[in-house]
């Protein structure tokens, strides 16, 4: 065990735990204008646009192959199936395509 | 009455867990690869384990791998930690607006675990969303991080190979699962707000790191989309 990299650990965790926690802690949005609201509450659907694109794209050296499974996602998703069934049928179907080809 | 609150809270944390297991099968090949790429990065298995339970941020991991690789400095890994994972401010941030009130300590421990993944699934849950939802779908994803690094560092070929590269797209899978529902509920803003993240997320990684080329993508995406929406309820 090196101390010296566990300091770099520990460095590493204290700065990735502030910006995590600080809003939580010293964010009081009540009397913030409705529009930084409305904007603060569309986040999530930008992160996950942003999240998505353009990593599935390059995720596999074959473009097809990533947005082949994107697309079974969003079918298997479509259906009303749970996170963790669009998750594994996505997979499954990525390695059948995989065995065979 | 106070049993009921505590009822309530007790079936949100399961709830949560179950939600998590969808991130905890999709980090499983991120954290086996990260476990094994440490070992060969000359890290013990105590140090990678520590990273991940102390840090539990993969970007930002394999960030610190191959700068190690490379000889940088541990302040230079230290500084460039910070900026990868400046982004969850804005998370956290979104966060806030939407969720339960707590106390503190409790948001100082959910906000521990508030990764990209755990908050996408998080965050798109009907607001109010409880505290205890969000520890537990952290609690499942830092279970899978935490015990796949390291069996990672001893077994890397745990999975077949043909598994373990199609599970590369885990991670994407779930991302979809979490707006198509959203899309079907919402319908438009939900597409323009996804695909204005993703485009300008595309046109920014191209000369920023990765997390900030998310982070600015993302308050470009929702500034542009609030301007769009006041235009068009002015023409009404």
């Amino acid at each position: 065990m090196n101390e010296a990299v566990v300091w770099m650990i520990i460095g590493m965790g204290i700065v990735t735990y502030i910006p995590r926690i600080l809003p939580l802690l010293m964010l009081s949005t009540e009397n913030w204008p409705s529009w930084l609201r409305r904007m603060l509450a569309r986040v999530p659907y930008a992160v996950l646009g942003a999240l998505i694109f353009p990593g599935i794209i390059f995720a596999y050296d074959a473009v097809w192959y990533g947005l082949l499974g994107g697309a079974a996602a969003f079918f298997i998703a479509y259906t009303g199936a749970p996170l963790i069934a669009v998750v594994a049928g996505t997979i499954l179907l990525l390695t059948g395509i995989n065995l065979i080809m | 009455m106070e049993t009921a609150a505590y009822m309530e809270k007790d079936d949100s944390l399961r709830r949560g867990l179950t939600a998590g297991l969808s991130i905890a099968f999709g980090y499983m090949p991120v954290a086996i690869t990260f476990g094994l790429l440490a070992g060969s990065t000359g890290l013990t298995v105590f140090e990678a384990v520590l990273m991940s339970m102390v840090v539990f941020a993969g970007a930002a991991q394999y960030m610190a791998l191959s700068m190690l690789a490379i000889g940088a400095g541990m302040v230079e890994i230290v500084l460039a930690t910070f900026i990868v994972n400046f982004r969850h401010l804005l998370m956290s941030a979104s966060i806030q607006e939407r969720a339960e009130p707590s106390s503190k300590k409790f948001r100082a421990l959910f906000g521990f675990f508030l990764t990209d993944e755990v908050f996408a699934v998080s965050s798109v849950k009907q607001p109010p969303i409880s505290g205890s939802y969000i520890l537990g779908v952290g609690l499942s994803a830092y279970s899978s991080w935490v015990g796949f690094t390291a069996a990672g560092f001893y077994t890397g070929a745990l999975l077949p190979g043909v598994l373990q590269e199609s599970m590369g797209i885990a991670l994407y899978a779930l991302f979809i699962a979490l707006l198509v529902p959203s899309i079907k509920e919402e319908g438009r803003p939900v597409v323009v707000l996804a695909l204005l993240g993703g485009g300008f997320h595309w046109l920014y990684q191209l000369f920023l790191d990765t997390g900030w080329a998310i982070m600015t993508a993302t308050v470009t995406a929702v500034i542009l989309y609030e301007l769009f929406d006041v235009k068009r309820r002015k023409k009404r």
